[in-house]
């Protein structure tokens, strides 16, 4: 089937332009782009036509690190809720962590996860396999193997692998076979036992605290080992301004290095937490005001490539505990999108620097053709108005956890719908 | 006479007024407290639940007494070995109590904010007596009525708190109680245990004892936990001493009536000097005790005072 969207404000994070066009999707794919409103004049039988309205038209969301339940904790979120929470969230590719349990660390639970979600979500998911067994620290993972599989990228996640030697192994196996590894950047030790960054919030609250340090301390040390074995890396979150210095040092160098950054740590500070809401508790913690606008400044001169949801649900249970014992993690594939309008409200970014760090720059970097607004890539697309207002019903949202910090507050931006490979996967109209 | 709060889970909650309106009602319990019959019906017929989940002798014992002056059902749970450790979790526990109707709920825990969260799940008055490493508003106002006794007011003093202000409660309860009622801070302790970013908080903050000490009128002592001596935090314990254990001789460089404070228990030989402690011309150690059960008695009858307030407006239907 053919369908031209015209009349849409086509947001191309290529070219970095926000313009009125159309867009025509054909066998999946975007097959023309046009710079009118109308487009084809073509009075094609076959041809279904959708006015977009003036709102905007941008690739589809790829979002590097999301946590689904499956295998194990499949209450908290299955490949079918992060499915259609994603779809309705303008995420067309979820890029899925290993920190599940057991981990994703054998070919074999990899393919049992890649089969169980083609079978459930509407968008697409990738996985990504640990770097070690049981993301323990102590032995590598059957890399080669799991790249086979179809493993895209490689990472312990949140457990920092602390025996240097077992890293740089595995690192230099890494890169022989041209895998890209992300790493968190964190010193284990420093940060043990952290709720809150440190500093006078975490003081009056009488809350255990962690450095803004210990996040430059484990760059250093990943960027020894990067320099080491020259392997692809990728820090999932970068989220203090210590860090920037040093990474901005790393690229000019040459190295083939890329970082991240959280939704949440671009539109939430540490004051947040107010009276010990734990919803608002995600790791690494949340930083001070000056810490998230470098971060936000980061993103937009593009020093933090990539922007993620970091999508962790957490059941009820484990969030209503005190503080210090309470569970780490968001989810946010819904609220993803109405976030980043924060700060393009607030005239931080524009809307094509918010999709080049939301899809254009995580597909290259995993070399995926989706993230762009071309002829020929794949049409996975997103329409949305950036201007709807609403007040946030974390009970409305459709993952199986609610913990979301942003239940209650005004937001703007809604998604109106979702393509994956030209196939329709959400509308409000629906 | 203003007290608005339906619970004491903090002094960050309380407003100047309402933190002299607690004083000035202990000044009363204290003459009470004095006489050969000690009691008083402020609390007939409630029931006070004190619920400690971390051993507590003192305060525990404090907060009993003042109870049952007042008239109330008291009733000790010691949670350290209930079903707690079978793995109830603390909202569970709250709800379990919530359902025999107590009035009161005195309530310690090991996690900063655990208190404000069971606060959330009962229908009681709540009185925080010390969470984590967050706030223990009772001594505070012990503190403050202390200091009041002492030097005839707790306005425009200067007050030293010396010692572990890290891990401390007590420090924060008194540094925002001192802070709302005017008076100048000074947190002294070395940086291992001085918190991050509390220079923010409008105290001065010293690392050398004596300098720190000079012209207090208030010195405020914090216990040096024993887990946080030798190597952890501090080189060893006779370090500790040498450095900032208060003798007579650092004392000099404070007022020369200046008080010496401290919530309890000492050690002796570590924070501070035995026969400084004795010495009944400096140290107030044993009048904050017996402030103590005066405060807790005020503050459990203003906030059954409210508590009866509000069912009352319930009982008539009163929107609220």
């Amino acid at each position: 089937m053919t369908t031209l969207l015209t009349n849409a404000r086509l947001i191309d994070p290529e070219a970095g332009t926000d313009t009125l066009g159309a867009l025509l999707i054909e066998d999946g794919v975007i097959a023309r782009i046009f710079d009118t409103p109308d487009g084809l004049p073509d009075k094609s039988p076959t041809l279904r036509r959708q006015d977009a309205d003036g709102k905007c038209l941008a690739p589809g969301i790829v979002d590097l690190g999301v946590k689904i339940g499956e295998p194990g904790e499949r209450h908290k979120e299955s490949f079918r809720s992060a499915g259609l929470a994603a779809a309705a969230g303008g995420v067309t590719t979820i890029i899925a962590r290993p920190d599940t349990h057991p981990a994703i660390d054998t070919p074999e639970t990899l393919e049992f996860v890649t089969r169980r979600a083609a079978e459930a979500s509407p968008v697409r998911i990738r996985h990504m396999a640990a770097l070690t067994k049981g993301r323990e620290g102590r032995e590598m993972t059957e890399i080669g193997f799991l790249l086979d599989a179809g493993a895209i990228a490689f990472t312990d996640c949140d457990h920092v692998v602390t025996d240097t030697k077992v890293l740089s192994r595995a690192l230099t196996y890494a890169k022989s076979l041209g895998a890209l590894v992300m790493g968190h950047p964190q010193e284990p030790v420093l940060s043990k036992g952290a709720a809150t960054t440190s500093g006078k919030f975490a003081s009056l609250r009488g809350l255990p605290g962690v450095s803004p340090m210990a996040e430059r301390i484990g760059f250093d040390r990943d960027m020894g080992m990067v320099e080491m074995t020259g392997v692809k890396y990728h820090f999932d979150q970068i989220t203090t301004a210590r860090a920037l210095p040093p990474l901005e040092r790393a690229k000019a160098n040459g190295f083939d290095v890329t970082a991240g950054t959280s939704i949440h740590h671009l539109t939430l500070n540490e004051f947040d937490v107010g009276d010990y809401r734990t919803f608002f508790k995600v790791k690494p913690p949340l930083r001070s005001e000056d810490d998230r606008l470098a971060t936000v400044g980061a993103v937009a001169s593009g020093l933090i490539d990539i922007v993620s949801s970091m999508h962790t649900p957490q059941d009820e249970e484990s969030k209503r505990l005190p503080y210090e014992d309470a569970a780490s993690g968001a989810v946010a594939l819904e609220t993803f999108l109405p976030a980043a309008m924060r700060l393009y409200h607030a005239g931080h970014l524009t809307l094509p620097q918010l999709f080049r760090a939301m899809a254009l720059n995580p597909a290259n970097r995993l070399g995926l053709p989706q993230g762009r607004l071309a002829e020929g890539a794949p049409a996975d697309l997103v329409l949305f108005d950036p201007d709807t207002p609403f007040v946030l019903d974390r009970f409305k949202l459709r993952s199986k956890s609610k913990n979301t910090p942003f239940d209650g507050q005004r937001m703007e931006g809604r998604v109106l719908a979702t393509w994956v490979a030209g196939k329709q996967v959400f509308s409000t109209e629906a | 006479m203003t007290f608005r709060a339906r619970h004491l889970l903090g002094i960050e909650h309380l407003a100047p007024d309402e933190i002299r309106t607690v004083l000035d009602l202990a000044e009363t319990y204290v003459d009470l407290n004095r006489r050969t019959v000690k009691h008083s019906d402020a609390l007939s017929g409630m029931t006070q639940i004190n619920m400690f989940f971390e051993n507590s002798t003192r305060t525990q014992a404090s907060f009993e007494l003042a109870g049952k002056r007042l008239g109330a059902d008291v009733m000790n749970m010691s949670v350290a070995h209930s079903s707690v450790k079978k793995g109830e979790t603390l909202i569970d526990t709250a709800l379990t109590l919530n359902a025999m109707h107590p009035d009161l709920l005195v309530v310690r825990h090991p996690a900063s904010g655990a208190v404000d969260l069971l606060a959330q799940k009962v229908n009681c008055a709540v009185l925080n007596a010390g969470d984590g490493r967050h706030e223990h508003p009772t001594q505070a106002l012990l503190d403050a009525l202390t200091i009041r006794r002492a030097k005839g007011r707790i306005q425009r003093l200067t007050v030293a708190i010396c010692g572990d202000i890290a891990h401390s409660r007590v420090a924060r309860s008194n540094l925002i109680l001192l802070g709302k009622m005017e008076n100048r801070i000074r947190l002294i302790g070395p940086p291992t245990l001085m918190p991050s970013g509390v220079a923010d908080l409008g105290c001065e903050v010293y690392e050398d004892m004596r300098e720190g000490l000079r012209d207090c009128d208030v010195v405020m002592m914090l216990r040096l936990q024993k887990e946080r001596m030798d190597g952890g935090f501090i080189p060893s314990e006779r370090e500790y001493y040498h450095r900032y254990g208060l003798d007579a001789e650092k004392l000099s460089f404070a007022k020369e009536d200046a008080i010496v404070m401290h919530p309890g228990p000492m050690n002796r030989g570590v924070e501070i000097d035995g026969e400084l402690a004795d010495d009944i011309n400096r140290s107030v150690i044993q009048d904050q005790v017996e402030m103590g059960v005066a405060v807790r008695m005020a503050s459990m009858d203003l906030l059954a005072r409210n508590l009866r307030a509000e069912r009352g407006r319930k009982a008539v239907g009163v929107m609220v």
